[in-house]
């Protein structure tokens, strides 16, 4: 998965083609800047290593 | 009316809900006479505030008319007898369409009945009078809609009320109503209850019934209450507690009633004070707020709770994914109706990939179970809500421990790892003289809100917090 801006780049013109949602020109760099930001917060929950045991809970108990 | 009789009722619309209601019951006032000051006050402060988008004067003053009768004949009415009350514009109000912040909405047809939280407060006799501003589909922390223009602070008219119950807050701190309701998926309840120096509660995820209310975030979505004093609050919680099939989230345990709790005060409660995350980044305002609040209650353990950096992450990742699947259709046809600060943002969230969206899903449940083993130890943890006051309006970055960040997502630094994993929350208002307000949050264990209340009941015993009116 992307993580730099470079590749983020490619890969939001390439999912979003992917999904058919049309990313007007005067848009696109507004979703780049959230995209990225997204990425880099992301990476915090992506390199926490969690057991296989923990799953998701369709109905969240506290 | 006579300047006297006008007089009293100025000073029953500037405090609580509880005490408008016992004059209401008792006939030291009629409910016509409330509403009508109410709806005087709003056509007066309302304009230059913004908090409603819709108004409902003529009904209101009708459901007051008519309880009015109702207690002439001797029929007697709720504990909420004639207080007005607003909410957040996504709960449903039958025959209103639902905006929700947004312009696409208003093209929906109006909402057929009311959500259940405001049928339930109508049920006490509270006489609804409109619905209030918030951030587009209640994505945000500021309340500065493109459509319907910015909320102000009621203490400082340049300033955010906080969002994205921006309205929510702001009507209740300038005393157009004492009660409304919000709703909080990140600290969209606290962040601008904190902002408007008055109380508010976010309970326990699932606690109180969400059906009728146009959502943003199901995992994480949860609606409270807006207050003056913690007795309303109370009663206001209480009335809106109870299982309903209409959410499956809400829970089916019994209601707490937590108003009869209130004076039990605080002895044996032990209460801590979170460090590290909770106090980084947090103006010194701010810190010296927690630690009056901390000394007033005793506190004088500290945890840490850990990762919550990570916990924050993992809230930002399924908001932005579940919001956005929420809009999909609109995002693909009409971009361009959505308002800017919101449109970019549910585009990128369309993108996250799943797998992302599933680690969050799955560290919320580690998370929480590391949280619940605090419990253990503790009854209340104290931490800021809002690293800093109010910011100005339009305003886009603060400076934070030296590092320049944006406001938007920013203010709800402190509130969006708590709601993550669903705790009960009270923001408690402080204000010090010469001062923006601030908010300290009080944390308890799931399904522990009458802890929180009982804490606050005694916080506003002291003199220490109170929630009073900045505008008379």
């Amino acid at each position: 998965m992307p993580t730099g801006c470079a590749n983020s780049e490619t890969y939001v013109d390439q999912a979003a083609q992917v999904l058919n949602l049309p990313l007007q020109p005067e848009y696109r760099p507004g979703v780049l800047v959230n995209f990225d930001r997204i990425t880099t917060i992301a990476q915090l929950v992506l390199d926490f290593p969690l057991p296989t045991t923990v799953a998701i809970a369709p109905v969240f108990q506290p | 009316m006579t300047g006297e009789a006008a007089g009293a009722v100025t000073a029953l619309i500037q405090g609580d809900a509880v005490a408008m209601a016992a004059a209401v019951r008792s006939g030291q006032v009629t409910a016509e006479a409330i509403i009508t000051a109410t709806l005087e006050r709003i056509q007066a402060l309302d304009p230059d505030l913004n908090c409603f988008t819709t108004q409902l004067g003529e009904r209101a003053l009708a459901d007051a008319i008519a309880l009015d009768r109702q207690l002439a004949a001797g029929n007697g009415a709720g504990p909420l007898a004639g207080v007005p009350f607003a909410v957040k514009d996504l709960f449903a109000i039958a025959g209103v369409t639902t905006l929700a912040g947004s312009k696409i909405n208003a093209e929906l047809p109006p909402a057929t009945q009311d959500a259940t939280a405001v049928a339930r407060l109508k049920a006490a006799g509270a006489i609804l009078v409109g619905a209030l501003n918030m951030d587009e589909y209640a994505y945000g922390f500021v309340t500065e809609n493109a459509h319907y223009g910015p909320t102000r602070n009621p203490h400082d008219r340049q300033r955010s009320a906080g969002g994205s119950s921006g309205g929510s807050a702001a009507a209740v701190a300038a005393g157009l109503v004492p009660l409304s309701l919000g709703s909080d998926t990140n600290g969209s309840i606290r962040v601008p209850a904190a902002l408007c120096g008055i109380w508010g509660l976010k309970p326990t995820y699932g606690r109180l019934s969400r059906a009728g209310t146009f959502p943003f975030c199901h995992s994480l979505d949860h609606i409270g209450p807006f207050a003056r004093s913690v007795r309303d609050l109370a009663l206001s919680f209480d009335l809106l507690q109870g299982p309903d099939e209409q959410d499956p989230v809400c829970t089916r345990r019994p209601p707490n009633p937590c108003l009869p709790q209130l004076s039990q005060g605080i002895a044996g409660l032990r209460i801590a004070v979170a460090r590290g995350y909770f106090q980084a980044q947090a103006e010194p305002q701010v810190l010296t707020a927690v630690a009056q609040v901390a000394q007033a209650l005793g506190a004088t353990r500290s945890v840490t709770l850990p990762e919550v950096h990570r916990a924050r992450a993992a809230a930002y990742l399924i908001t932005a994914t579940e919001g956005a699947n929420l809009h999909q259709e609109n995002l693909r046809q009409r971009p361009q109706d959505f308002d800017p600060a919101t449109r970019d943002r549910f585009l990128a969230g369309l993108l996250i990939p799943g797998h992302w969206y599933l680690q969050a899903q799955r560290f919320r449940q580690w998370y929480r179970d590391r949280v619940r083993e605090i419990f253990q130890a503790v009854d209340l943890i104290l931490a800021p809500t809002t690293p800093c006051p109010a910011p100005l309006l339009g305003q886009a970055t603060m400076i934070l421990d030296g590092e320049a960040m944006p406001v938007r997502p920013n203010l709800g630094l402190f509130t969006q790892p708590l709601s993550f994993i669903g705790l009960p929350i009270i923001s408690v208002p402080i204000l010090t003289p010469n001062q923006l307000p601030v908010g300290v949050q009080i944390i308890a264990a799931p399904y522990q809100e009458a802890l929180l209340l009982r804490a606050a009941a005694y916080l506003e015993s002291t003199g220490l917090v109170a929630a009073p009116c900045p505008i008379v």
